[in-house]
Formats: C-alpha cells, structure tokens, sequence
C-alpha cells in the first residue's frame, strides 16, 4: 500500500467532529491536521466500520471449521429454554466462556512473555554476560530473593550468620525465576505474598497456578473443540493463568526490571504531544517493554549523540514515550509522555517525529502507514513484532548487544532529522505530573526512612478522610469517546474522596488530565482526600507505572491488608477496580486477576459476554461468594464510578467504619494490656 | 499548608546540620578526633543516634559517621509547583536535624564542662546553674520507673516561653496536677520558660517534674534521649532496631511539643523530628497545621492553641486519658509534687521530724464503729500557730470494710507518705512513728488547715481502696499527750506487724503472686513475689501484691498456685514455671528464685539493685542504682542493667530489692548470704540493721566487716586481698561456678 493509498479519495464523506472524538485538545488538534492532510486514521475507521454485533456478544465460535457458528441473543432476550447451540451442542455459555478464557490466555500471554524477556535478560545480567545490564537494586533483590526460595545468607566460617555474595544471590534469583515459566508442578513460588486468607482460598479452590506456560497452554487446548465444556470450569482456569499472570509473569517481571533499571521514586515530568520539540531530534518509544527504552534513554544522553544532533542542525533530542514502555521510562527516568495508545498515529501527523521506536503490544500496523505520509521512520525492534504495511525499518535489538543496538537507533532517528518537512505542528498542549509511585515508594512517603508504613493510609481509611482505594486502569478504546471514560471516572471517584492507584493509558489521560499533580487535590478532590494528599504532598491519584506494572497494585494491597485495621484480606478492603477504556486481551487478563484476588473489577464499554446470560451472571455476581471478588460492566462512565463507590461504602459497612470514628484516649490500664512493643 | 511546615521544616534541618558540621569541624581542630565525647554518667553513647542507629558514638572520630548520615538523610528543598510528596523527606529532615543536634550538644559537655549538670536531680538556682542537660542513668532509671508505673503517663516538651510568666506558672501547675514531666528546652527572644517559672519562685528540678534540660533548641535531644533510653532500659529494645523503638514511643510514652511563641524553621525541624516518634505539636501560634492522623495516634500539627487549654488539648491530642484527682482542699495535689521541698525560709509548721513527735498509724475498725469522712482536729490548728511555730501530730486512720483485713493496714498506712506529700506546699518525709511534714506559707496563705490532711487521707483511700474498704474516719492528734498515747500503742502495733511479716515464709505461704505492673514499659517481663523475695523493684512485697489482687482481681498482681516444689535449695515450684512460661510468651520455662548462678529470674530493668557472680573471689557482689561508680564485676549498675534488662534470664545475674539482701532466702540456692563479698558503702550503711541481725542468724555477726566495698577497690584483684585478709566465708565454700 502507498501513502496515497491512504490519503482518503471520497472527501465528501462526512466526518466526525474531532471534538465528538476525544476530550483531549492536542488530539482534536491533531485529528483535524489528519483530516486536513487526507491522513486516515483509528478514529475515522471507527466511524466507517462497525464492531460485529455477534462477536460483541462473545458468542460467536469459530474455533473448528463446520462454524463460524453465531449465537446472537435477540435484543428482547430469550423467553423460557435458552435453545440456542453451535453444530457441536456448545451452548452460548460455552462459546462466551471459551472466547473468554482465549482473551484472558493471550493476555497473560504478552504480560508474561514480556516477563520472560525480562528474566533472561537478568540472567544475562546475573551471569555476566551482558555489559549493558546490571544489578541495580541489590535492596529489592535482596528483598525478593526469599520469595524465590533463595537464601541472602550463608554459613561463615565460625558457623556465624553472613551476608550471601549479591552476584551468587542474582544468579539463583535469575534461574529461579526463570523457573517459573517452564515449571510443570507445584506452585508459582510468588502467590505466596498474597496476604495469608487469599492464599489459602487459592489453595482450597485449587487454582494455585502451576506454572506460568502451563496455565496458559492449558486454555487453549480446553478451548479447542469438544474439551471443556462447563463454563464454571472454564472460569476456574482462566483464574489459574490470570493468577499466573498478575501475581506471576507481571510480578515478576515488575521486580526483576526493578532491580535491574531501579525501583521507582516520585519524579516529576510533563505529558502529551506538546513535549515534542521543533528544534530537536524527537524519538517516540512506543509499546511495552523497557529493555530497550532503558538503553535508549542512555544513548540519547550520550554527549556524542548529542553532538551529532547538533551537527544536523537540531538543538538536542528528545525522547517521549507512548503506550506502556512510556510508562516504563517515566517512573524511573522522568522521561515525558507523548501520548496514549490512541494518539500514536497522531504522534506522527505533527511531522516532528523522526523515529517511532517499537517494540511489543498495541503497535497500530496503521503507524507504518502514516509514517509513510512524513518523513519519519517506524523501527521495529522485536523479532516477535514485525509490521508488513508501509515501509518499516527493522533493528533487531539483543540483550547482549543492547547498547550498541540503542546507539544504532538513535543514530538513525538522528541521521532522519534533515529529512524533516516544514509543515510541522505541535500542539501546545502539555500538562505537569508527579509519578514514580512504586508500592515501596508509597511506603516510604507516608512517613520517611524511619517511620514508612501504609498504616497512615489505612489510618485515614478508617477515619473516612479516605473513603477507599480505586485501581483506575487500562486502555483507550476508539468506540468510545476517548480519554472521557477515564477522567470521568477518576474525577467522580476523587471527587468522593476515592484515592486512585492508576497504570497505563488511564496513567497517562490522567496525566494529560494535570490529575497526577498535588495541586489537583485542591480542585478535585473531596475534602478529607484532599487534606491527606495535603499533608503527605502527593497527587490524589498514583502513577504506578506500565500495565505490567497492575502488579504493583496487588502489592499495594497486600501492604494495606499487612498493616492492619481493615480486615484480613484483599476482598475487605474498602477497594474496587476500573477499567473505562478497557480494549486488550491483556486487559481481560488483569480484571480476571483482580477479580481472583477479591477485588469488585468494573469495566467500560462493552464485555463480550452479553450473548450467554448465565455466564455473564456467573461472572458478575456468582463469583462474589467464591472469591469476594467479581466482574461488572457499566458503559456509563460516571454510574460506573457510583458502582464502586456503592462497592466501597458495602465495604465500609462491613468494616464497620461507616461511622465517625471516636477518639480513644488511653490510661495506664489500657497501655498494660497493649501487645508487644512492636 | 503542609507544604508551607515541610519547606520550613527541610529548610532548618539543613541549617541545623550544616551549623552541626561546622561545630563538630572545629571541635575536631581544637580536641583532635581521639577527644571523648559523651552525657556524663549514661551507658547509651548518644542515646537518638544510638537507639536508632546503632552507631556507639564515643569520641569525636566515632562522631562523624552519624553526622555524615543526617547530612545523607537530607532531603531535596520542596518546589513551589508540582512538587514531589514531601511527608517522608520532611521526617527524614527532622530526623537529620535531632541526630545533628545529639553531636552539637555532646560537643558542649566538651567545650564547656560545666554548663549542665548531669548527676543532680534539681538545678543550683542559687548559683545561677539551671540547665541540667541529659539525664544521668541513676535518674534515668528512678524516673523512668514512674513511666513504668504510670504514676507519670508521659512529658511534655515545652520550647520557648509564655507570653509572661504567670501563664508559664500556671501552665506547668497544670501538668504538674495532670501528673505530665515537664521537660524544657530553647528560647524565645533570650526567654525561657525555666526562667519564667524561677521568676515564679516555681521549684524546678527532678523532684517536681519541671526539668529544664537547655536554653537551645538543640536540647530537645534530651527528651528524646530520655524516652530512647527508657526504651532500651525497660522495654528491652535492642539499639538500632528503630522500628521497635519508634512504635514503642508511640504507643507507651505518651509525649508531645508544646512550641510557645513563633516558630522558626529550625523548631519546625524539631517539630518533624517528633513526628516519628508519634509525639505531636501543638503551638499557641497561628503555624500551619497538619491535621489528618497516622504517623502520630491522632493529629499531628495544631495551631493557635490558647495556653489555659494547652494542657488538657495536648493529652486529647496525644490521645491520652489521666485522672486527676480532685480533692476539696485548697492546694494543688498531684505526684509531681511529691518531691517538692518546703524550704527553711518558707516554713510555716514543721511537726515531728525529730523536733517533735510525730506518728501515723492505720486500723482496722469495725463498720459501726466509725462514721465514714468524719475528720477531727484535737489540738491546736494551723489558724492557732504562728509562723515557725512546731506541733506534735498524730495521725490515726481508721478503715472499716468487708473486704478489709489486717495485712493491709501496713499497706494503707504506707499510702499516708505519698498522699500527703502530693499536696503543693506541704512535705512529708517518713513514716510510722519517724514522721515529719513541713507546712510552706504559701499553702497556709491559700487556706491549708491540718484537716485538710484528713481530707486528703480519706478521699484516696476511698479513690484508691474503694474496693477493701467502705468507710475511712481520720483523727489528728496535736496535744502532747495524745501524741504519746497514739505513739505508745502504734509502736506496739508496728512490733505486731513486723514479727508477722518476718514469720512468713515462702514454704508455707500459698499462693505467689505475679506482678506485671510494668508490662506497659517492659512487655516481655514477669515478676513473680513471694514472701522471702519481694519484687525487685523494691515498691511491691507479697502483701502489697496481695492487697492489690484483693483491690483489683483482674488487675497487674495475679495469684500462683505454687504447685510442686521441684527445687527446695534453688527455690523453684512447678506452678511458678509453668506461669512465668505462658506469661513469657514461652521465652522463659524455668526460674529459681534463689540463685543467682543458675536460671535466675528475669528483670524489667526497674531493679533497685543487681547482683552479679565474682567467679574470682568465688562469690557475689551487688550494686544499687544509685551507685554510680564501677564495680568489679567490670561494669557499671547501668551497664548491669543493659546486659540484662528487658525481660531476660542471665544466668550470673539477678535483679533484686535492697529489702531482698536481708531476707533469708537470699541467693540461698548459691549459699546465701554468706557468698556476698562487695557492696556499695551506701548500700551497706542503709540496709546495716536488718543485715547485722541477719549475719547474727547465720552465726557470724561481722559479715559485714568483712564484705568488701568501693573504698577497698572495684576489681576482682583488689578486693581479693582484703577477702583473705578478713578470711571471708565465700573463698572456702563450693566452687560457685562449678556447684
């Protein structure tokens, strides 16, 4: 296909207006430059070409050749026996259940393989057999070494108690991680950080994932034709590979990119196409892992490269991130975020961009296209990810070589600059953030080397200044009015003193948003939320990081259940989870692990499971009584919001803080019958 | 406006850090890195830097490394916009700011020897010495056992000063009522509180529980430390475990910051500086406040605070609840007054005190025979006297209840000390027929009578006995004769008493009793008392154990059903261990109450003495806590008590009471009294009566002649001699080690 191919012929063809699109300015600006320049983009395919209305229900099978079979549920519902059946006898619950639990697999597939990249490059690390990638942050290792079972001290010579070498340790960290995607028995060793009650459920139910690969090859062939056949069932290994997902491959991949690149602490930078730069090189790093963004980040600071900009005539080069590697590099770099996934063919219509970087998930093929009307190129990098539209450039990347592989990039996005056209335009728009919220970060900033612990968060739980906690997360979605979804929600559920812990694209529209700075407490923010964001100086709403990253927020989780006060578990925390804007398998993928892990799990737009009404049941409301946990769909951004903050206040009722708390003033009696110091 | 305390705050802390490194850079010029830097008389280096970190601080040298630390620990300055969360770095700041000013201030003791004063209890006003800087451990410990006991809840510290010194006055006479220690540091414009209660005539020190520590901010380190070292001393936390530590002072000493008159950044730094050891601020000056809980219990910054309020807000917001005691008399009353004097020059009464006679005794009535709050004066009363003038005094307390028994006469007549003296203005100084108390003028002017005596004896009793007795009748005596008369019958009682007492023994006395009265400070230990081994403490023998079961059966004292005896000689029944086994948290499973060698019991850190094994001289020595010298075990009373306080059994070590020494049983299991080869002179001196009869018993009546003390010497080599020479029972018994 040619770029002309793409400039749109039939201009009579009404279209859109960009502001009936997204609530974004930049992006409105950026859709009528497209529209302008005869550039098609997702948000004009959106309006020409409709979702298939079966596949939208989730009940259309075409998992054998005698289908694809169609089981659409009439708009008036089914009276009496629900007859419908494919030519095998799979009921619609059947055939939802299966295109649920293939969702749910090649979502915990691209977490975890993203996972697995990460652990061999730390072994590469650990072995030595990269100069690129090293031990960063022996404190986190030394932290996660005895959850893989690993000993941090050995036996000296005296029979005494010493420090284990950190090499040793990394090297054993590495194997046994890499241990877990491989493993055919037993049990992901990192489930067992859940709090204590989760775990043993877990245990009781029998979805203690096994392995990583296991779990996730073990849906697909239950989901080829004439296997499982019980939607209950079904479910139960969804769980399993979900689990295997969050508390497994995202987990681990979280921790082992910590270690390696640095656990993130708060650092301020700035979001959306505005932080392009005429005057410079700029480079979009788009897609979802860090290994190469991270060395990318080093090359574009090398004085030389610099240089060589300069030699080109622009002032110095600018990186910006899109998508989840975004993510990745602004927790632990600072550098700013161009966009989300909705704004990458954007990213590119301003004509200022002389390389877009990718690597894996959520790379548009159509980038290639409209890189194809500009000067910029498209680099692939992942032998996984490779695009055939337009012209792309591929430069395979290699653990072992990463940084020679880096420069090589930038180098290139360097060398393009002169082949930029005049006519650019970058919109102004860009918005301050604070982000870098790891849970160990949020422990350290509610009270300081000496005193961190999430007991002031829960503190002011219990005394209703917070009212709970909303794990706002996930995608854009271009059938649906872009990045409104997402600030409604956060906004409504700041607004009731809701504090939000958010990753991914929701990170970013919040960022866009200004709602990732500590100033938009006082604006946003109902009273008592807004007082503690206050006095602890932090935004009303968390950036946690990449989607792999969702992980982070288990751990946050736990850490609140751990210090106390707010019941025993995940499923009593005054908590629920949102994905507005959700779109990816990956995303299906998380709300199944969130939902497993207690955690009442809210969905925008649409979820396939209309078609097959006893399965939609099952999952939102029958699951309830087996993981206190369960799914929902509420297209309406802001009764989506009212839906959690009902869940929340059930949760606050139940906890028995719905009420003002009363101040306890203790005597000498009452400090004698105080536990243990500790 | 938090943000406006953590600008301010980070902003003094790195002052503060910066003035300490400039400091400790000219003290390493001027001494040289080997000079030693320490609070005089404390076994805890620099007690913040210590607890907290680990880090021993001996000399300039050893110095640097904490220094270098709270530089580290600084944290960037807060941005106007869009900054990073500043409440971590902001504790972190004040915790950098009072790790500094712990150096700056031990570089004063270097500079200036004579600034503080260390070993008194009260400041020498009278030579213009107010400032008593750290705390040595001998007060350390007595004080500390009243946050032990509860009798002192918690401190405020107060820096700067009121806005004059009537208000100052009147707000420590309200801590001082509310039973809260006083500690004072810093200035405001060259003001001082401590000055503006001299001013006053307001007694500082100690005793009263007003302790100016320093006229800087910096000596707010001084309270802390306090609270740090009470912390290692009782609640057994080991230095450097700072999150043990800090949750223990959150949660078990109830202190907070009063910051009177404007607050600079450097006190902000102060302020933040408390915040992690969970003790709030609150100030009388419109600074911005931090209201939502968590670090501390309950808020953490309040603002424009009126002084008549400042007190009782400040508990509220510690979260704190005392009791005061109201009593219909027209002084103040409170234990912060206990150890208030009565000078020559503001005498107005004195009774007994060898000038005349003076005796208290407690009975037993019968319900119908007394009329419950009936007090009489026979006799002239304070409005018949003129100044300077003496009395005699006989104070007769007659109680009747159903629960009431003879035992617990002693025990309520012993209260009368304590009760009396807690009356502002009015001393009391021993007991039963011994007794003296010293009227001021100043409680006369507010209207003192001697009946107000007996309205205090009988509004306690009742508040503190309520539940042994039901009436409480009190008739003072000021005629000679009938001083004599009371005094005559009370020595025959005392006699009764005593003979009672001794005739105990732990054989045939079911049960013991427990005492856990200090687990709010010391969670992990359990005293177990009988009548041969009272508590170590000193403050509680079996009866007053007994007694307070018998008050308050669910409370701190337990009864043990001894169960077998296994060990006749060592003194251990099964009973016993199987409680002090649960009670423990099965850390220990097994005691003997009489040895020191093998097993022995566990202490809180609160003993009045510690006996120790001289393997060389094949014996034992003991130290009492107000012996501040070395002994020759190697190491100071405070050192002993490190080594093993907090609950542990140290087999070689056992805490004890001095009344314990004399007791028949003592370290019997080891060979008893005659092991005992040193002793403080001091200790000797008090305890000489009763050892004497003791030594009589076990047939040789110069024992104490030949028990070794500091003035013979405080090694196991230069006491050795002085043994043999006096041919000292213990050099031919049984290996002590070895047994």
């Amino acid at each position: 296909m040619t770029s002309e191919d793409v400039k749109k012929k039939d201009k009579a063809k009404k279209a859109a207006d960009p502001r009936d699109l997204t609530v974004d300015v930049a992006t409105q600006d950026m859709i009528a430059r497209s529209r302008d320049m005869e550039i098609e983009t997702i948000f004009d395919r959106a309006q020409t070409m409709k979702p298939c209305n079966i596949g939208v229900q989730g009940t259309c099978c075409k998992n054998c050749a005698q289908g694809p079979c169609r089981l659409p549920l009439p708009k008036s519902g089914i009276e009496g026996e629900d007859t419908r059946k494919g030519l095998c006898g799979a009921t619609a619950e059947t055939i939802a259940a299966r295109n649920f639990a293939r969702m749910v697999a090649a979502g915990a597939a691209a977490h975890s393989d993203h996972g697995r990249g990460v652990a061999e490059t730390f072994l590469a690390a650990a072995r030595k057999e990269t100069e690129d990638y090293k031990i960063r942050d022996t404190k986190k290792l030394l932290e996660v070494a005895p959850d893989f079972g690993v000993e941090i001290f050995v036996e000296g010579e005296n029979g005494e108690q010493v420090d284990r070498d950190i090499d040793e340790i990394a090297l054993e960290v590495a194997e046994k991680a890499l241990a877990q995607w491989g493993q055919q028995e037993g049990e992901i060793c990192t489930l067992k950080r859940a709090p204590e009650p989760r775990y043993e459920l877990w245990k009781k139910l029998g979805v203690v994932p096994r392995g990583i690969d296991r779990e996730i090859v073990e849906i697909m062939h239950r989901t080829h034709i004439g296997v499982d056949q019980d939607y209950e069932n079904l479910t139960e290994q969804c769980t399993r590979a979900a689990l295997a997902d969050g508390w497994g491959g995202s987990m681990i991949a979280t921790d082992l990119q910590d270690i390696l690149f640095g656990c993130p602490y708060p650092l301020k930078s700035s979001a959306n196409l505005g932080i392009l730069k005429e005057d410079h090189v700029n480079i979009i790093i788009h897609g979802h892992e860090p290994l190469l963004s991270e060395m990318i980040v080093q090359a574009a600071e090398l004085p030389e490269m610099v240089e060589m900009a300069k030699s080109k005539g622009a002032k110095g080069i600018q990186l910006g991130g899109i998508c989840c590697t975004a993510n990745e590099i602004l927790m632990r770099h600072g550098v700013p975020l161009a966009g989300n996934f909705l704004q990458q063919e954007l990213a590119i219509v301003t004509g200022a961009v002389e390389a877009m970087v990718v690597d894996v998930q959520c790379i548009m093929e159509n980038i290639a296209n409209v890189a194809d009307c500009f000067h910029t190129k498209i680099i692939t990098t992942n032998p996984r990810a490779k695009i055939a539209s337009g012209h792309t450039t591929h430069i395979e990347f290699d653990e072992h070589t990463a940084f020679a592989d880096a420069k090589r990039i930038v180098q290139e996005a360097i060398d393009n600059f002169p082949n930029r056209e005049k006519d650019v335009m970058i919109p102004n728009q860009k918005s301050e953030l604070i982000a870098g919220f790891s849970y160990e970060a949020i422990n350290y900033h509610l009270g300081g080397t000496f005193r961190g612990s999430y007991t002031p968060l829960n503190d002011n739980i219990i005394n209703g200044r917070i009212r709970g906690i909303g794990g706002v997360v996930g995608c854009n979605n271009a059938r649906t009015l872009h990045d409104d979804g997402h600030l409604t929600v956060v906004k409504e559920l700041i607004k009731n003193d809701v504090i939000v812990l958010t990753t991914g694209c929701n990170a970013i529209t919040c960022g866009k948003a200004g709602l990732l700075t500590p100033e938009s407490a006082a604006v946003y923010c109902g009273p008592g939320l807004a007082e503690v964001c206050e006095t602890v100086g932090i935004p009303p709403v968390l950036h946690m990081g990449s989607c792999v990253d969702n992980s982070r927020i288990l751990m946050a989780a736990t850490e609140v259940v751990k210090a106390g006060g707010l019941g025993n578990d995940i499923s009593d925390l005054p908590a629920a989870g949102s994905a507005p804007e959700w779109m990816s398998e990956k995303a299906i993928s998380i709300g199944h692990y969130f939902v497993t892990s207690g955690v009442y799990t809210v969905f925008g737009v649409t979820l396939p499971v209309g078609g097959a009404p006893v399965f939609e049941n099952y999952l939102y409301n029958e699951l309830e009584e087996i993981y206190g946990g369960m799914w929902d769909m509420v297209a309406d951004p802001y009764e989506h919001a009212r839906k959690m903050i009902a869940h929340i206040d059930k949760k606050r009722k139940a906890l028995g803080i719905d009420k003002a708390r009363e101040r306890v003033l203790l005597d000498m009696a009452d400090r004698q019958k105080l536990e243990d110091a500790a | 406006m938090s943000k406006l305390v953590a600008f301010a705050a980070i902003q003094g802390a790195y002052n503060i850090v910066s003035k300490a490194e400039g400091k400790y850079k000219r003290a390493l010029e001027k001494f040289g890195g080997a000079q030693k830097v320490e609070f005089p008389n404390t076994a805890y280096f620099l007690p913040i830097i210590y607890s907290l970190t680990g880090i021993k601080v001996t000399d300039l040298d050893s110095a640097r490394r904490p220094l270098d630390f709270a530089r580290k620990l600084l944290p960037p300055h807060v941005k106007k916009d869009c900054h990073l969360p500043f409440l971590g770095p902001l504790l972190d700041a004040g915790m950098a700011a009072l790790f500094a000013e712990e150096i700056v201030e031990a570089i004063r003791y270097v500079e200036d020897p004579d600034f503080y004063q260390p070993s008194v209890e009260d400041p020498d006003v009278d030579n213009g010495k107010i400032w008593l800087g750290a705390a040595d451990d001998t007060i350390m410990r007595k004080r500390g056992v009243e946050f032990v006991d509860g009798t002192a809840p918690g401190f405020a510290a107060i820096v700067g000063a009121a806005p004059d010194s009537a208000t100052a006055k009147k707000m420590a006479e309200e801590y001082q009522v509310k039973t809260i220690y006083v500690f004072m540091a810093a200035n405001q414009s060259g003001t001082t509180f401590a000055e503006q209660l001299l001013e006053e005539n307001v007694q500082l020190g100690w005793n009263t529980r007003l302790v100016p520590f320093g006229p800087d901010i910096s000596a707010a380190v001084f309270a802390l430390g306090f609270a740090n070292r009470a912390g290692m001393a009782f609640g057994g936390i080991e230095p450097g475990d700072y999150k043990k530590m800090l949750a223990y002072q959150k949660n078990r000493v109830f202190a907070f910051v009063n910051a009177l008159g404007e607050v600079n950044a450097e006190w902000a730094a102060n302020a933040a500086g408390c915040v992690n050891w969970g003790f709030p601020t609150l100030a009388d000056t419109d600074i911005p406040e931090i209201l939502p809980t968590g670090v501390c219990t309950y808020e953490h910054v309040v603002a424009n605070v009126e002084h008549d309020e400042m007190p009782s807000r400040s508990i509220e917001v510690r979260g704190l609840k005392v009791t005061i005691t109201e009593i219909d008399i027209p002084l103040a009353y409170g234990p912060a007054f206990e150890g208030e004097r009565v000078r020559k020059d503001d005498l107005y009464l004195e009774m007994g005190g060898g000038k005349t006679q003076m005796t208290e005794l407690c009975k037993m009535a019968d319900m119908n025979e007394i009329e419950d709050g009936k007090v009489e004066v026979i006799g002239p009363e304070v409005k018949d006297i003129k100044k300077g003038d003496r009395l005699p005094l006989g104070i007769y307390v007659q109680v009747a209840g159903r629960q009431m028994q003879e035992d617990f006469e002693p025990i309520l007549e012993r209260q009368i000390h304590h009760l009396i003296n807690y009356a502002q203005g009015i001393m009391h100084i021993g007991q039963r027929d011994i007794s003296w108390v010293r009227v001021g003028e100043q409680a006369v002017e507010k209207g003192f009578s001697l009946k107000d005596i007996g309205t205090i004896l009988h509004a306690k009793f009742h508040q503190d006995f309520g539940s042994i007795l039901d009436k409480v009748q009190v008739t003072m005596y000021t005629k000679q004769e009938d001083v004599d008369k009371l005094t005559k019958r009370a020595r025959q009682e005392y006699k009764h008493r005593d003979e009672r007492v001794e005739s105990m023994t732990d054989e045939d006395t079911e049960p013991f009793y427990s005492c856990t009265l200090c687990q709010s400070f010391a969670p992990n230990h359990v005293c177990v008392v009988s009548p041969e081994r009272t508590g170590l403490c000193g403050a509680y023998n079996w009866m007053d154990c007994k007694a307070s079961f018998e008050i308050n059966p669910t409370g701190p004292n337990q009864p043990v059903e001894k169960g077998e005896c296994t060990d006749p000689v060592l003194g251990a029944w099964q009973g016993v261990d199987d409680f002090v086994y649960k009670t423990s948290r099965q850390a220990i499973s097994h005691v003997n109450f009489y040895s020191v060698v093998q097993d022995p019991m566990t202490t809180c850190g609160c003993c009045e003495c510690i006996a120790a094994v001289l393997p060389g001289a094949n014996g034992v020595m003991t130290v009492h806590r107000d012996y501040l010298g070395e002994t020759p075990s190697g190491m100071k009373f405070t050192t002993l008590a490190g080594v093993m306080g907090g609950g542990q059994s140290s087999p070689g070590f056992v805490g004890h009471s001095k009344f314990n020494i004399t007791q028949r049983k003592f370290i019997k299991g080891d060979g008893g009294l005659k092991r005992l080869v040193w002793v403080p002179k001091s200790l000797k001196e008090e305890i000489k009566e009763r050892f004497q009869k003791r030594a009589e018993e076990e047939g040789m009546p110069d024992l104490l002649d030949r028990v070794a003390d500091e003035t013979v010497g405080t090694t196991e080599e230069e006491i050795m001699a002085f043994l043999k020479e006096k041919d000292h029972p213990a050099l031919k018994m049984d290996s002590i080690v070895g047994g």
